[in-house]
């Protein structure tokens, strides 16, 4: 039923106070509503958050049971810090509440990255930096390690998993990135995914040579190092290639990786 | 009683905001590729069209006509920005397939459409119920295109094994067009047919009859 009492031009309600009047109504009540719902929804987002992460490694693991609960699944990996820069585990932090990606904002748990090491992009990073043993029994069979860095638009935070000798890849796989939908966030895509598994981060002569390539891969020399590129995605290829170069270069887990190729991975 | 009834079911069908008005029709070809993500979507999309209707509605009196159009927006992100909200902490893995298309129910046409054109003009109920009911359409759609393309396209229906795939050991040869926009091109296409051949009502009158014209005449 339309009204038609009150006159759509009254002089009053056209005027410049009502104008005025209803435009800061309107946005005090809006964004009233908008930041309660983000305050009081956010401890529920932060743990969704969380477990999505747990949920990704245990994904680029191979070892995650769909429908299963994720915590419990999570709790079998063995969570340590280790200091980047000595390669060796850190006591007396627990690795459960450490944050790596807060610590960069903290000077006394964050290092500047020299702007000519920085090819991912990253600026800052945290001395130290978690990482996820999965063992079988008492025998270690993966390691899985945090990695970041820009691609095309954004800041991409992924896991690589690798196999105990510190230089094959079992996975690789992006929980948080905002490449372009349709081609750039093609590196989600479960047949690019899958490309990763046994590929070799080092050459016989130790230099790293991981990378994507542009376009296919073509087969010959030095194809165990490399990955298809993503047709239309050329610079958030560039950018995975990067941040892996960087991550598991000699300032990013080098050193670690160092001492997980010696045998050393259970006491660091 | 029968305005109530006929604010709420003529959307359905006869009023469909997709198949007679063709709006909306971006998101029901990005969220339908299965069954669950456009579940949650339909939800969405009705819960922001009764809310903001019904709020568009209660000040309706007080908006001044040359900033209306920003008021609207203005109340339908909020709207939307909760919503948003509300999904990435109750349904965190499916928020994410839907991705960038929550935020984009602000410019989906059938809400500022139904604010405008509705909601402006009548009270708070009744647009609360137009919203509802427009909502209901789209979903109505919604849910038909998702179900016919998750069942071809992956064999399945809201994850669970409808039709065994061939892949796994089954007879069914999944379809994969039914996974890529277009189809969902098609399939919307076909229902507008149908519904236009079960409602002849609904078919548009030509813009402009070709005239035949003799040779003779233009001599």
């Amino acid at each position: 039923m339309p009204d038609t009492t009150i006159s759509r031009t009254s002089r009053n309600r056209d005027g410049i106070a009502n104008n005025l009047i209803v435009a800061v109504g309107v946005s005090l009540f809006c964004s009233v509503l908008v930041s309660a719902a983000a305050v009081i929804l956010k401890p529920e987002q932060q743990r969704n958050e969380e477990l999505y992460r747990q949920r990704i490694v245990l994904d680029v693991a191979g070892i995650y049971e769909a429908g299963g609960d994720i915590e419990a699944q999570f709790s079998a990996i063995d969570t340590r810090l280790v200091e980047l820069q000595t390669g060796t585990y850190v006591s007396g932090i627990d690795p459960q509440s450490f944050d790596a990606l807060e610590a960069r904002n903290d000077p006394d748990v964050s290092i500047r990255v020299p702007p000519e090491l920085d090819i991912a992009g990253i600026r800052r990073r945290s001395i130290y930096s978690p990482v996820y043993l999965v063992r079988d029994g008492d025998t270690l069979t993966q390691i899985v390690l945090p990695v970041y860095g820009s691609g095309l638009w954004s800041r991409m935070h992924g896991f690589l998993s690798l196999e105990p000798d510190g230089n094959t890849i079992r996975g690789l796989q992006f929980y948080e990135h905002g490449e372009t939908p349709g081609l750039g966030d093609q590196i989600d895509k479960p047949d690019w995914r899958a490309q990763w598994s046994g590929k070799l981060l080092t050459d016989e002569t130790g230099q790293l040579r991981i990378e994507v390539v542009r376009g296919k891969v073509i087969a010959g020399e030095g194809d165990e190092h490399q990955v298809d590129g993503l047709a239309g995605a050329t610079l958030t290829g560039r950018g995975v290639t990067h941040l892996l170069q960087y991550w598991m270069g000699p300032h990013g887990f080098g050193p670690y990786l160092q001492k997980i190729a010696e045998g050393n991975a259970n006491n660091g | 009683m029968a305005d109530y009834r006929k604010v709420l079911l003529d959307p359905l069908v006869d009023n469909n905001p997709v198949t007679l008005q063709v709006l909306g029709i971006c998101s029901a070809l990005a969220v339908t590729t299965s069954l669950l993500p456009a579940l949650l979507m339909c939800m969405a999309m009705t819960g922001v069209a009764m809310m903001s209707s019904a709020a568009i509605s209660s000040i309706r009196n007080y908006i001044p006509n040359n900033i209306r159009i920003i008021v609207q927006m203005t109340i339908i992100a909020s709207f939307v920005i909760v919503v948003d909200q509300l999904l990435k902490a109750y349904a965190y893995e499916t928020s994410k397939q839907l991705s960038v298309f929550v935020g984009l129910i602000i410019t989906n046409c059938i809400i500022l459409g139904r604010a405008e054109a509705y909601a402006m003009r009548h009270g708070v109920g009744m647009s609360f119920l137009d919203g509802l009911g427009n909502g209901l359409g789209y979903s109505i759609v919604l849910i038909m295109v998702a179900t016919i393309r998750e069942l071809f396209g992956a064999g399945s229906l809201l994850g669970y094994p409808i039709l065994p795939l061939a892949g796994d050991g089954g007879w069914y040869e999944a379809n994969g067009l039914m996974l890529l926009p277009p189809s969902a091109f098609f399939i919307i296409g076909l229902l507008i047919w149908l519904v236009r051949t079960l409602r002849p009502r609904q078919v548009e009158k030509p813009d402009y009859q070709i005239h035949e014209v003799h040779r003779t005449e233009i001599l």
